[in-house]
């Protein structure tokens, strides 16, 4: 028996199998857009073909965060803003799992916008899903990085005098090499770009719309809703950055606008993952390395004899 | 044995090489058979600014860097250029000559480059009386001279070492061979000819002085190397495969060595946007399966007080290295202190436990390393090893059989597939990732590897349940939190089985008790060694295990003596702190030495300190503190 043999498991995958069980109950609120993240995430398993032993699954804190708790598949629920940090690592030390991160708005574009932009630039071979509903859900309702300026909370009651932050370009111009935007409102576009995202190979960031029921109330449900790949009005060619970065910028104005663009705006084929460049420049080993361990055979004497020769 | 040593300082510049050839040299007398010591000071610029390196030879192995030194090599400095600090400060250049004039002994060699220092100069800085008054023998050679002569100005490092080998009476085939390894072509052949040209002109000298060299000693075959390099080796021979970093003096060092040989071992190096970053990423590769490592220096430790916080509530072994330099806050880049101590004991929320070593010397980095990886894997708790500034960079010669030990790639308390099927699992199919009460009676529940088939478990930093999912059950929180905690008890019991971390030193019998850390320990023992001489009765320990504190040893030893010196490189004694808040009594028998000025201790301070403080006198050294013992 290998040490890793769930990975490349090719049997029928059923997404049942990342249900855990009858505990624990989500505890969202009815009506969460969060519901429509875990529904479209266990949908699109089966369609890549992962078994629930081969996922790794790293989130940050909030709402978001909880996502680990009903989705069955090895677990990592880090700390605040610090999911990328944690799986990029991961899969560099086993490339073969598939490693997926995701957070809230204020988790990943506030506490963790640094990792965001560092993760992207290297365009590690990971899906990073980000839950947006313009809010701090789970400490009950504050500005966040991607509310409306003018939005007033607790902490803002003035309103905000800050302009929402835009991801999707920052990501763009960071180095993400797939970039969408989805929304719990539309469960089949949601699972078709989860799917598309795990199976690319590079930083897929994907920006998740998810209502908040409870704290965002003045804010749309995401409708309208546009499929920007079903619509006449728009089209770019999705490869070109050029094209790419003036339709996003579009659709960070809509979102504010009444109107709403979701679909694929970027995709990058070229480009190697980070993994990649590192085997290739033999930065990095082109085996596992987590698999050396448990490799009877592996050679682990002491092999600095020549550094230390340097010494003497 | 004899008294005879030779403390030889070679002073110029920042990126004047004073650095790789005080190496040589020091690698040179080695080879010679001798025991060397190397001590560093150097501003935090990177061109220009006074910079100095000391070797200290002796015929048994050094201890520390000693009292001043015996032989000047003052090269100047030759990237002053800044007026502006010329103004404040004087003539920059002729600052390696003159800085530290009350350090050179009586009797001992000024050696200096004529070739860039004007003599005018020199006469203001009042060498003339100086040496006059001192008894050294001044020495002006024409170094860059005999430099140019055969190429480069650089090469006047290489006249000042033929020189002083002349003065010195040493054979130069050592830095010969050094050069023929070092060097090819043209470089090795005007090298050669440079030491050669300076050796001559300086033999033909007739220098006087009261120096000493002493005998070539040791038989077995040695190595030179700094603390930094036997922590990597330690981290190497112990399986670590995955660095993350991000560059802060002088952790650095450390980083850049693992860097630099990690893919040649298989494994994987990350420099990183910020130290968050760079601990969460070992926290990520090691709970994928590897042996990871991550570090910095005081501030860079502060931020990631959050991912060791998240190790150890995971459980995720991770092994953190934590540099110390003077603070607080950006404090002094490039000089050493012990005061993180309690920074590293106590950051990260919550009723905390981690595992906290201090290396004494650069034989206890490396095995103090493999401690640090070896119970974090065990144990799959967090491990920091925390030394300094002055450790990392001092090179000091060792046995080379010291790095003769297995190596050891276990990764501990991971369980294999064929013993997962076997392991406790609910009814979800989650593995028990984190029993109440491990079927072995540890407190340290099996561990799966995601990837491994039927392994899944919830990793989190909330409180959670024996699958890992996040709980408030006081009953649950209770056994998680006894279980964690119960560690440190069983770590406790493996090092005194195992590792002996901790160091006596002198008589069995003493009245009195020097009590030492980290990298100020061996210059204790050395102050001791001349306290008995002078007829003194004391002995000393050097407590290495910072927690769990090794209670039971360090009341015996206070037990056994009458009074006690604890002596550190921070200004509010937080060893002796420490001491007092773990074994809650003693307080009245310890007192305390403290610098904290940027350099360490010498030997002759803590002797001076020893006796002014049982006689009662105030001390006479201006730069140090003492903190009479509580209720005095």
């Amino acid at each position: 028996m290998s040490a890793f043999s769930a990975i490349g498991d090719d049997r029928e995958i059923d997404r049942d199998e990342f249900t855990p069980g009858i505990e624990p109950q989500a505890t969202w609120c009815p009506g969460c857009g969060d519901f429509g993240v875990l529904k479209a995430l266990k949908q699109a398993m089966p369609e890549v073909g992962k078994n629930p032993d081969e996922v790794a699954l790293f989130t940050g804190i909030g709402c978001s965060g909880k996502l680990n708790s009903y989705f069955n598949s090895y677990g990592f629920h880090t700390i605040h803003g610090r999911s990328l940090p944690v799986a990029r690592a991961a899969k560099l030390a086993n490339p073969n799992l598939e490693v997926i991160a995701a957070g809230g708005d204020g988790d990943g574009y506030g506490i963790g916008g640094n990792h965001l932009i560092h993760t992207a630039r290297e365009n590690h071979d990971m899906t990073y899903i980000v839950f947006n509903n313009e809010i701090f859900g789970l400490t009950k309702g504050q500005t966040s990085p991607t509310s409306p300026k003018g939005h007033k909370s607790k902490t803002q009651p003035h309103g905000s005098a800050k302009s929402p932050i835009r991801p999707l370009s920052q990501s763009l111009n960071a180095g993400a090499t797939y970039i969408a935007r989805t929304a719990a409102v539309n469960p089949n576009q949601a699972k078709e770009i989860i799917a598309e995202a795990i199976e690319h190979d590079g930083f897929a960031h994907i920006d998740f719309l998810t209502q908040c029921p409870t704290w965002n109330k003045d804010a749309k449900h995401y409708v309208p809703y546009t499929d920007i790949q079903q619509s006449d009005e728009y089209e770019h060619d999705i490869n070109d950055r050029q094209e790419a970065a003036e339709m996003m910028f579009q659709t960070e104005d809509k979102l504010y606008e009444g109107e709403v663009l979701t679909g694929r705006y970027y995709v990058d084929d070229q480009n190697p993952s980070y993994g990649d460049e590192k085997r290739s420049t033999g930065e990095m080993p082109e085996e596992p390395l987590a698999e050396r361990y448990f490799d009877e055979d592996a050679e682990w004497e002491r092999t600095y004899d020549e550094l230390l020769h340097h010494h003497k | 044995m004899t008294d005879n040593e030779l403390i030889w300082r070679i002073a110029g510049g920042s990126g004047d090489g004073i650095d790789s050839t005080s190496q040589n040299f020091a690698k040179a007398l080695m080879r010679s058979g001798l025991h060397v010591f190397t001590h560093r000071h150097y501003p935090s610029r990177i061109r220009g600014g006074h910079t100095y390196v000391e070797v200290r030879a002796k015929d048994e192995p050094v201890q520390s860097r000693g009292d001043g030194y015996n032989f000047l090599l003052a090269l100047g400095d030759s990237f002053a250029r800044n007026p502006q600090e010329e103004a404040y400060y004087g003539k920059e250049e002729l600052k390696p000559l003159y800085e530290n004039f009350d350090e050179l002994r009586e009797g001992g060699v000024l050696l200096y480059d004529q070739g860039l220092l004007d003599e005018e100069d020199v006469d203001e800085v009042g060498l003339e009386e100086a040496a006059a008054e001192n008894g050294w023998e001044v020495v002006p050679m024409d170094l860059r001279g005999i430099a140019k002569e055969h190429g480069r100005e650089i090469m006047r490092n290489t006249a000042g070492i033929g020189a002083t080998a002349a003065i010195l009476d040493i054979d130069t085939a050592p830095f010969e061979n050094l050069i023929e390894q070092n060097m090819d072509g043209d470089m090795q052949e005007a090298n050669l000819n440079v030491l050669h040209d300076a050796y001559e002109a300086a033999a033909e000298l007739d220098v006087d002085h009261d120096i000493e060299m002493p005998e070539n000693t040791h038989d077995e075959e040695q190595v030179i190397l700094s603390g930094s390099n036997a922590i990597s080796y330690g981290a190497l021979d112990e399986g670590c495969r995955f660095i993350s970093g991000y560059p802060m003096t002088p952790w650095t060092d450390v980083f850049t060595i693992m860097s630099q040989h990690l893919s040649n071992f298989g494994g994987i190096s990350e420099q990183v946007e910020d130290e968050i970053a760079a601990a969460a990423l070992a926290l990520g590769a090691s709970h994928a399966g590897v042996k990871a490592m991550s570090g910095s220096s005081g501030g860079g430790f502060a931020l990631m007080s959050e991912p060791l916080g998240l190790a150890e509530m995971t459980e995720t072994p991770i092994v953190l290295l934590e540099a110390m330099r003077a603070g607080p806050s950006t404090g002094m880049p490039t000089k050493p202190e012990q005061a993180d101590l309690e920074h590293v004991l106590y950051t990260s929320q919550g009723d905390s436990a981690r595992i906290v070593f201090a290396p004494a010397n650069i034989r206890e980095c490396y095995t103090q390393t493999r401690s640090a990886f070896r119970i974090a894997y065990d144990y799959q708790i967090p491990t920091i090893v925390i030394y300094d500034q002055k450790i990392q960079g001092e090179l000091r010669n060792l046995p080379a059989s010291h790095f003769d030990e297995e190596p050891n790639a276990d990764p501990g308390s991971v369980l294999t597939e064929e013993e997962i099927e076997e392991a406790a699992h609910h009814s979800s199919g989650k593995f028990k990732r984190f029993l109440h009460e491990p079927e072995d009676g540890s407190n340290v529940s099996p561990r799966s590897i995601p990837g491994q088939k039927n392994g899944r478990f919830l990793a989190t930093g909330n409180e959670h349940n024996e699958e890992g999912h996040i709980s408030e059950d006081p009953q649950n929180r209770i056994a998680q939190m006894n279980r964690r905690l119960g560690k440190l008890d069983d770590i406790r019991a493996d090092l005194d089985e195992t590792a002996g971390h901790q160091t006596y030193y002198g008589p069995d019998e003493a009245d009195y008790g020097i009590l030492v850390w980290g990298s100020q320990q061996d210059t204790a023992f050395e102050a001791v060694d001349r306290l008995n001489e002078n007829g003194h009765s004391v002995k000393a320990l050097g407590v290495s295990d910072m927690m769990p504190y090794p209670v039971e040893q360090v009341s015996e030893f206070l037990e056994s003596v009458d009074e006690a010196l604890v002596v550190e490189m921070n200004a509010t004694a937080q060893f002796r702190g420490l001491t007092q808040k773990e074994i809650g009594k003693y307080g009245d028998k310890m007192s305390s030495l403290l610098k904290y000025n940027g350099n360490p201790f010498e030997p002759a301070e803590i002797v001076d300190g020893f006796e002014s403080s049982i006689n009662g006198e105030d001390l006479a050294a201006t730069n140090l503190k003492y903190l009479p013992a509580a209720g005095d």
